[in-house]
């Protein structure tokens, strides 16, 4: 059966934050946008396995976590092939500088593994429950709870944050030119 | 859709090494990059995927009622 219009709007509806979680995950937006596609592919392939009424977002987010780490292996060496891809990707942008202070928070990320990588932008930033997320990651929740606080002190240890003034322009620019002597 | 977008209660107690205050902006600055992308919304590459792939099979009635049509119009052509 087709999908009904509820559920192509729920489809639609989830996309922008599955597209957040996947350029979060893959810290490059082309290599992201496949993944989406894939997913979205998967996704209306086995419409019928999802239940109306359950969280359309938790299951499209299960699907694309999911192609994500069967693919990693292979994905990793592209992603450490395509240091600073996102920064490239980003010159069509018009507020620069602010992303440029994000392409610092994605270098760390990237340098996550990737386990800790999902838990912390699920919690973190998707705004999932530890339930929510330790479904989609098919692990306890008391796991999920140890992988975040675990990429918390890792993200703070690589962007060198001992306080909050860490965060100013200089932090900024001083990881930026160290980053491009690398 | 039902999500817990708005529960973002500071965490202190477990792995209590990180400073809040650092651990508050690690959050403010990963959501404010998380959001930059939302911002943006469904690219138009995502709005045709679902749209291409939802007609053929969403108006089978349509189809055969059109291809039924070209027939016609096929045979008082030929």
């Amino acid at each position: 059966m087709a999908p009904t219009r509820t559920v192509r709007e729920e489809l639609l509806a989830a996309v922008p934050s599955l597209r957040a979680f996947a350029i979060s995950l893959c810290g490059n937006v082309d290599q992201a946008d496949d993944l989406l596609q894939e997913t979205l592919y998967r996704a209306l392939a086995n419409i019928n396995s999802f239940q109306p009424g359950t969280n359309m977002s938790a299951w499209l987010f299960t699907i694309l976590r999911n192609l994500f780490r069967s693919d990693y292996r292979k994905r990793r060496r592209e992603v450490e092939d395509a240091d600073g891809s996102y920064a490239e990707s980003l010159k069509s942008y018009p507020e620069q500088e602010g992303k440029v202070e994000f392409e610092e928070l994605r270098q760390a990320l990237k340098k996550l593994p990737p386990d800790q990588r999902e838990a912390l932008i699920l919690i973190g930033a998707s705004g999932f429950s530890y339930e929510e997320a330790a479904k989609i990651c098919d692990c306890a929740v008391g796991t999920i709870k140890s992988r975040v606080n675990r990429a918390r002190t890792r993200i703070a240890e690589l962007l060198s944050i001992n306080s909050v003034e860490d965060f100013g322009p200089d932090h900024t620019t001083r990881a930026v030119v160290a980053g491009t002597r690398r | 859709m039902q999500m817990s977008v708005m529960q973002r209660k500071p965490r202190t107690g477990r792995g209590g090494k990180l400073n809040p205050d650092v651990q508050g902006k690690i959050g403010q600055q990963l959501r404010a990059m998380y959001d930059d992308v939302v911002k943006e919304g469904v690219p138009d590459r995502f709005t045709d995927l679902l749209r291409q792939l939802e007609e053929p099979k969403d108006k089978p009635l349509d189809a055969n009622q059109s291809a039924q049509l070209d027939q016609r119009s096929d045979k008082e052509r030929g």
